[in-house]
């Protein structure tokens, strides 16, 4: 570094203690990163480019893949219904958050036994994704399903949610959404015993209460829980794929597919052997992800600076 | 040298008990990758590879049973890297991925050694691509329409041979307020089925083959025929309701609770629905009706296969225990009733005196001139096999939208084998 002796050479380290220090604590996390997600980014995006079975030669298609995806989209194809239902997860998930804020103020009270409702109402986000999908086939079970037999009290039904390309979709929704409310409201429990009480007391001098108080006081407070339930809960839409694999494997006809699941379907699954293809719907999954990645990045800066 | 290895390996196969003093040759380590992992089965598999053991003492036999499903994906993995010496499989186009790719080994040397050209005659063109032979099978199973006797009985039905017997038979049982047929499509391939027997009867076995190898399209009148056909059963209700959301196991209990009178399938759905409580005399089997008499009867039979990965390390074992395999004994013994209970490929083996399998082999052996298929998701490629399937699935619920899919279809044709 200087043009001076050993003596200084030694102490380098010591000198630049201060900025090294922080690369070394991040190099393990570092390269884990670069070798289990830049790197395999990168490689999707180079695999979609070819058309390859996963066992021979791969063939250099250029951007053919895509053009297929383009054409599948055009003709209202399996790409589309992904796509669609995709979006349909995306909106529909988020009510997971209001409906977990609903119960963590319900269940914010010191009554007795409240720590036995609250594990109970936490318990599904306990049990795997593949109980619950299994728990809601037989309930959506057109025979002898508990849902039938509910609509019947009502001389309604029968209804196949999931034999039902019209309903499906919704179907599986209604299932993730079971665990996912009890994992926003997890988040809300624990933002709601950070609530400040003095700026409670002061709105309750102020004549607030109810709604009121929740929208000013109550909400503004649990800002950080929001945040972290709306990212959850996007990422959770997203990677829906456990349920519709043990619900539906993507039917009746294809119709409850999404993007995640017709990747498996084309490249990894009995009949799918298009590794490129199956990259390539992985890329435009990706490609969607990064605009809430990019978003969430943002809002965390944003919120680093205003410190 | 090695012709006359050749010789000794012929001498061998052709007898079992000459096999002993020659075989203390072979040792080392053989490894196998079995898929059969329903417990009869893997049992049976077990017991056959110990009595492959006694006979080489000197070899070290690894076995390695793999869940069936997971199986399907893994095999991708395991045939290149960190390779057994040999795999089971199925045969037809099923194995065309793993032909082309060069990750089984050509052994066509066995085949041309008289013990399996003799005997294993009818099921060489399934083992056969390219003019060669990649594997061995080791157990094959009729479909056909597996039916309550009972209930036939009750409404005074006799078994249909034509399509006229069949759709009045179909009537009277809807009219007594049962479908005529139990069927689960959730995992689609249980509509495959339907479709092999449908056009295979409207068109016949030879255009059944060029459609699965692509070579026709799918808006062709004659395809369109068979789907006509097909909508005359469904729309008079012969199936049962919801079948898109039940596997094929989950449609057994329509059949045992007297609910659906019939089931189309392999020969494997006898042994549930005897543990379910139906006997031999409920129970009984009938094959397909013909629909077109100007063609010949064809069945669909699957096949299961060994093969020898390319990769594997005691080729010359695995050779070894490939004709012990099809042995005739060997195959009397794994395909009996206590065993696979299924039927031997080997036509110097014994059927087991099981009544199903008796009807079975007589009607393959005897009246299925016209071919036997393997099974549609064997006989397409993987890939037009799901798009298609999926097409039946669809037309078996909505039985209207029979153009837009065979549309479909078609421009799945188009892109799939143009390449």
């Amino acid at each position: 570094m200087t043009p001076a002796a050993d003596m200084e050479q030694e102490s380098w380290f010591h000198k630049n203690q201060q900025r090294i220090a922080p690369w070394l604590f991040l190099a393990p996390g570092l390269l884990f990163f670069m070798v289990y997600v830049i790197i395999p980014v990168f490689q999707s995006f180079n695999l979609s480019l070819y058309e390859w079975d996963g066992l021979g030669a791969a063939e250099y298609v250029g951007f053919r893949n895509y053009e297929d995806l383009y054409w599948e989209w055009v003709d209202r194809d399996a790409f589309y219904t992904s796509l669609k239902n995709n979006l349909i997860w995306l909106i529909l998930y988020l009510a997971a958050i209001p409906a977990g804020l609903f119960i963590a103020l319900f269940l914010n009270q010191t009554v007795w036994g409240i720590r036995l409702y609250k594990s109970l109402f936490f318990f599904p986000f306990v049990i795997s994704q593949v109980v619950v999908g299994l728990v809601f086939t037989w309930f959506y079970d057109p025979t002898f399903g508990l849902l039938n037999e509910f609509l019947g009290l009502f001389g309604l039904g029968p209804l196949n949610v999931l034999g039902d390309e019209r309903f499906v979709t919704y179907g599986i929704i209604f299932a993730g959404l079971w665990p996912q409310t009890a994992y926003c409201m997890i988040l809300y429990l624990t933002g709601l015993n950070a609530v400040d009480p003095e700026q409670i007391e002061a709105g309750r001098l102020d004549g607030a209460k109810g709604l009121r108080m929740l929208w000013h006081i109550i909400l503004p407070q649990l800002r950080p829980a929001t945040f972290i339930a709306f990212v959850v809960t996007i990422i959770g839409a997203l990677r829906s794929f456990d349920l519709i694999s043990i619900m539906t494997q993507g039917g009746p006809f294809g119709s409850s597919r999404v993007l995640a699941y017709y990747m498996f379907e084309v490249a990894l699954s009995e009949y799918g052997f298009r590794m490129g293809y199956g990259a390539a719907i992985a890329v435009i999954l990706f490609l969607i992800m990064l605009c809430f990645i990019a978003y969430f990045l943002w809002s965390m800066y944003r919120e680093e600076k205003g410190h | 040298m090695h012709s006359m290895f050749k010789r000794t390996a012929v001498a061998l196969a052709a007898s079992v008990a000459l096999a002993a003093p020659v075989a203390a040759e072979l040792s080392g380590e053989l490894r196998i990758f079995l898929d059969t992992s329903n417990p009869a089965p893997r049992a049976t598999m077990e017991e056959m590879i110990d009595r492959f053991a006694e006979q080489h003492p000197g070899l070290t036999i690894e076995t390695t049973v793999i869940d069936r499903e997971a199986y399907k994906t893994q095999i991708r993995n395991f045939l290149t890297a960190d390779t057994p010496d040999v795999a089971t499989w199925y045969a037809a186009n099923r194995m065309k991925p793993y032909v082309e790719a060069g990750l089984f080994e050509d052994v066509s040397d066995l085949w041309a050694e008289p013990a399996i050209a003799d005997n294993l005659a009818s099921t060489k063109g399934a083992m056969t691509i390219d003019g060669k032979q990649w594997g061995v099978p080791y157990t094959y199973y009729q479909w056909g329409v597996y039916y309550r006797k009972d209930i036939f009985d009750e409404l005074g039905l006799t078994e249909p041979t034509t399509w006229e017997e069949e759709l009045v038979n179909c009537q009277k049982i809807v009219d007594s307020g049962r479908a005529c047929y139990t069927i689960g499509t959730k995992f689609l391939w249980t509509a495959g089925g339907w479709f092999d027997y449908l056009n295979m009867r409207t068109n016949g076995f030879d255009f059944h083959n060029q459609l699965a190898n692509g070579e026709i399209s799918w808006e062709d009148d004659r395809v369109k025929q068979t789907f006509a056909n097909w909508k005359q059963l469904i729309d008079m209700g012969a199936f049962i309701d919801n079948h898109q959301t039940y596997s094929w196991q989950e449609a057994l209990p329509f059949m045992v609770n007297g609910e659906a009178a019939a089931y189309l399938m392999g020969n494997f759905a006898v042994a549930p629905l005897r543990e379910a409580g139906l006997t031999d005399d409920q129970l009984d089997f009938y094959q397909f009706v013909a629909i077109n008499p100007d063609v010949e009867l064809a069945e669909d039979a699957p096949t299961d296969t060994f093969h020898i990965p390319a990769n594997a390390s005691n080729k010359e074992a695995a050779r070894e225990f490939l004709r012990f395999v099809v042995s005739a004994d060997e195959q009397t013994e794994i395909n009996n009733g206590a065993n696979l209970g299924q039927l031997p490929v080997n036509a110097q083996s014994a059927v087991d005196d099981d009544k199903f399998l008796q009807q079975g082999f007589t009607m393959l052996s005897s009246n299925s001139p016209g071919g036997v298929a393997q099974f549609w998701d064997r006989d397409a490629p993987a890939e037009m096999a799901k798009v298609s399937m999926e097409g039946f699935q669809e037309f078996m619920v909505k039985p209207d939208n029979a153009d837009r899919i065979l549309a479909k279809l078609e421009r799945a044709r188009q892109r799939i084998y143009d390449q």
